[in-house]
């Protein structure tokens, strides 16, 4: 029995312990938002917030998550996180939207460290987030207007 | 508010459309259909499979629900027939949602395919949509009109309709207190439109309508079918084949199915299903099956192979022909120079970041299938056949797709008769059928690999005196039931589309087609032949305005004098670009012009060179698309048109080793990434023209561009893609 916290509420799964944390969220909570793309850390689209920190949820186990805070994209509240999903919606960035989910909580967890990112900072922070629609140029418009309604 | 002459005047002279479609409304539970009922009586026997079919339906709830002919991949579509609808119905925005409709090709079959199938693609929805949606969303606004007159007990014509209310004077109601009434309506026919000049939402820009699913899409809420929850549903993941064309001898899966969750192990036509109750015992149980493989009818060669037989065919005359003008022979005999190049383009995976998944069902002789139903009539009739039913118990749910760029159009229906096979194979039970990445990437249907052999002759004064192109490479429709319409004297259209027609004045030319086979599946991919014909022909005429000693863009607006369309977009993209303008030290530019689908598209690109490679700072995009129907989401296309593109002639390649795909994950296959990304400037043409699509058109200039620019910097000429293969460097 593995516990730990999702969205701020208890989960305690009976579930194989070298489960990938993205499988438990997806078939073990139901929780979708959560997007497979790759299985290998390479696309980004599984991305979740593990004590805070961007994680891609296809590479850790449930195992190292017992006792840790996950955020998904279903979690994601307050004021940067409302900031950057209105900067999303106002630009119209999503396409087929597949990948947002990671995008947005990339650009969070960015947001949250650096009130100020250059568009060197973006690059940084989110190049690992493959969008195959190439949405990449209103995503970085979108970072930079999340930025100013908070500053 | 409408102008009230067309409501006057539609009410008035009922009469049947010019286009072979009778309007057609019906009361449905809780409110009134829209749709068009086909008026010969072959269409009127296809239709009516689906007994929800319609375009519009509005609730007594006040929702209108529109369905979508063309499924949503990402490219808008359902914006955009929401759009059209709405310009006539004048709902409110909040209203409205859009779903996939199916089930009735008299309904739904794609105009620009000639009407008899419904199915997305070569980016028809717009033009497709543009009539039939406006129609059916003006004759629903009349009917509303029309009741709430009896209602009132008032003229027709001193009712307006605005933001989804009904006004007369000071009185409103909204749609939905007059739906049951306006279902008893006889239908009005030959439903006169508003003109362009009194348009507000066609052509505006997103200020006024929302993409109504951004927020969806930007706070994990969007579902796809890889998200769809059912009571006892299971997921399965395959084992394909390790190289095209083997098949299963024997399957060894006595340990995988003791394993935890593991429900059974299948074969099915296309491989072997390993299915559990979740996706993680799937993939571990999957691990632990051995197959046994028959491999003598298997594709066994490498790509280094293929297309070493390929450059050997394109010197040899061309087995078809697609274009012959003039007598290009003579002309390169009197040439004063003759340039002659070979290309070489990859086998590309379409990658689309939801892999590849379906749903079945099978209960009490009926049929559901969840998936991506990019040509949902030919899926039908697919799960039908291997359901053992007629297609009338073929329900589809027609999902939103996690990107497709192609991929989702496949003619066999490969994992939707996955999805059917496995789950009749266990009974009915619902299962989901999900490929991994490895499988998305290894199970083939790809961008066909070609070699393109072109030569061109100049004479002395720098005119172009011939042109000859001869195409390499495997056919996308031979085989399918689209080869009838699409091969036409041995030439696949979709094979040589963007080089047997130029709009550049040649007085000689001719286009040549040798079509290949191999054992590997081949598919269309966003912009289809456009994605190599663009990149050989354009970066082509840049090698011969050098050798003309003329700069590219007026040696292509010499050749563009009976094309006004075009050289108006290269015209605008030079300006907007500052074309004539120096540029900072180490920059350099490249441009290109590709029409496909109708649409007109050119492109310049910014570049400067890293290592050896282009790094593409910014891309200046003139399109003529007609009438932009939804100007923000043609800029939207046109730049995921661009990093769909430039990551492809960067970086992408597929390659088979002995048969067997070396590329499995997005390590081996790169896309572009967002540090990558140019800035894009999109400038939409002003049109009176009816609409063309724009999904696709964005593609093909970016290649060509980012190589002339990339000449313009180092002299040199990449003829081989992807950019970053060994031999390039």
């Amino acid at each position: 029995m593995i516990r730990f916290s999702v969205n701020g509420q208890q989960q305690e799964l009976d579930l194989e312990t070298d489960m990938p944390l993205l499988w438990a969220l997806r078939d073990g909570i139901g929780l979708t938002g959560t997007k497979y793309g790759c299985g290998q850390a390479l696309c980004g689209a599984c991305t979740v917030l593990v004590d805070g920190q961007p994680t891609r949820s296809c590479q850790i186990r449930l195992l190292d998550v017992a006792g840790r805070q996950i955020t998904t994209i279903e979690g994601a509240s307050g004021k940067v996180a409302e900031a950057v999903q209105q900067a999303w919606t106002r630009l119209d960035v999503p396409q087929c939207g597949y990948c947002q989910s990671g995008q947005v909580l990339a650009a969070i967890s960015l947001l949250t460290e650096n009130r100020r990112p250059t568009d060197a900072d973006i690059d940084a922070a989110l190049s690992g987030n493959l969008c195959r629609c190439a949405t990449y140029a209103r995503i970085r418009a979108a970072v930079h207007e999340a930025a100013r309604a908070l500053a | 508010m409408i102008p009230r002459f067309l409501a006057d005047r539609a009410l008035k002279d009922p009469v049947a459309s010019r286009r072979g479609f009778l309007l057609g409304a019906a009361a449905v539970t809780g409110g009134l259909m829209i749709g068009f009922a086909p008026r010969t009586a072959k269409a009127q026997a296809r239709a009516g499979q689906n007994p929800f079919a319609g375009y519009i339906r509005i609730g007594t709830d006040n929702t209108v629900t529109i369905f979508s002919a063309h499924m949503d991949m990402g490219q808008g579509i359902y914006h955009g027939i929401a759009t059209l609808v709405n310009e006539e119905l004048m709902a409110d925005w909040a209203q409205i949602r859009v779903e996939g409709g199916w089930g009735n090709p008299g309904l739904y079959g794609n105009v620009g395919w000639g009407g008899a199938v419904q199915g997305t693609g070569g980016s028809t929805g717009t033009p497709s949509s543009y009539d039939r949606y406006r129609r059916a969303g003006a004759a629903a606004r009349l009917m509303l009109v029309q009741a709430a007159a009896q209602e009132w007990n008032v003229p027709a014509a001193e009712i307006e309709v605005e933001k989804g209310m009904l006004r007369h004077k000071a009185r409103y109601m909204s749609f939905g207190n007059v739906v049951a009434r306006a279902a008893a309506l006889p239908v009005p026919q030959d439903v006169p439109l508003k003109k362009p000049e009194d348009w507000i939402y066609i052509g505006k820009d997103r200020q006024i309508l929302r993409k109504y699913d951004s927020l969806a899409k930007s706070t994990g809420r969007q579902n796809f079918t890889i998200d769809i929850r059912l009571p006892g549903l299971l997921t399965a993941v395959m084992i394909h084949p390790p190289r095209f064309g083997a098949k299963v001898r024997a399957v060894d899966a006595t340990r995988a199915k003791a394993m935890r969750g593991v429900v059974d192990v299948v074969q099915v036509p296309r491989g072997v299903a390993v299915v559990a109750d979740n996706m993680w015992r799937a993939l571990k149980a999957r691990e632990a099956v051995t197959v046994d493989w028959d491999e003598s009818g298997a594709e066994t060669r490498s790509t280094t192979e293929i297309m070493a037989g390929y450059h050997a065919l394109a010197k040899q005359p061309g087995k078809a022909v697609a274009t012959d003008t003039g007598n290009v022979g003579s002309a390169f005999a009197s040439a004063a120079k003759v340039l002659e190049a070979t290309f070489e383009f990859p086998y590309l995976a379409h990658a689309a970041l939801e892999p590849m998944n379906a749903i079945a069902r099978i209960e009490n002789g009926r049929v559901e299938v969840w998936g991506g139903h990019q040509m949902p009539d030919v899926y039908q009739a697919i799960a039908a056949g291997i359901a053992g039913v007629t297609p009338d118990k073929v329900t589809l749910h027609v999902m939103k797709t996690g990107g497709g760029f192609g991929r989702r159009a496949v003619i066999d229906g490969d994992v939707i008769a996955e999805a059917v096979s496995v789950s009749k194979a266990i009974g009915g039970r619902p299962v989901r059928v999900q490929w991994t990445r490895e499988d998305d990437m290894r199970a083939g249907r790809y961008r066909p690999a070609y070699v393109h052999y072109l030569k061109a002759g100049l004479d002395a004064a720098g005119n172009v005196v011939g042109w000859q192109n001869h195409i390499v490479g495997q056919s996308i429709v031979s085989g399918t039931p689209f080869e009838a319409g699409m091969v036409k004297n041995g030439v696949d259209v979709t094979s040589v589309e963007g080089a047997s027609e130029l709009p550049y004045a040649f007085p000689n030319m001719r286009v040549e087609l040798t079509t290949t086979t191999t054992g590997v599946p081949v598919l269309w991919w966003r912009a289809v032949g456009s994605t190599h014909t663009a990149y050989a022909v354009e970066t082509f005429i840049d090698e011969l305005a050098v050798a003309a000693g003329k700069d590219p863009v007026a040696f292509r607006l010499d050749l563009l004098k009976d094309h006004p369309r075009h050289a108006a977009v290269l015209k605008l993209a030079a300006e907007k670009a500052g074309w004539d303008q120096p540029l900072p030290p180490g920059r350099f530019r490249g441009v290109a012009l590709a029409e496909s689908f109708d649409t007109i598209v050119a492109e310049i690109a910014e570049i400067s060179v890293e290592g050896n490679q282009p790094k593409v700072h910014r891309v200046t995009c003139a399109v003529d698309c007609g009438i932009a129907v939804n100007p923000d989401n043609v800029r939207a296309q046109m730049e995921g048109g661009i990093g769909f593109g430039l990551g492809a002639i960067l970086k992408s390649r597929i390659t088979l080793d002995q048969g067997r795909v070396v590329e499995g994950n997005f390590d081996g296959y790169e896309v572009l990434r967002l540090d990558e990304m140019p800035a894009v400037d999109v400038h939409i043409l002003p049109s009176t023209e009816a609409p063309t699509g724009v999904g696709e058109p964005g593609v093909p200039p970016i290649g060509p561009a980012v190589a002339n620019a990339y000449f313009a910097a180092t002299k040199r000429r990449i003829r081989a893609l992807p950019f970053n293969r060994p031999e390039n460097s």
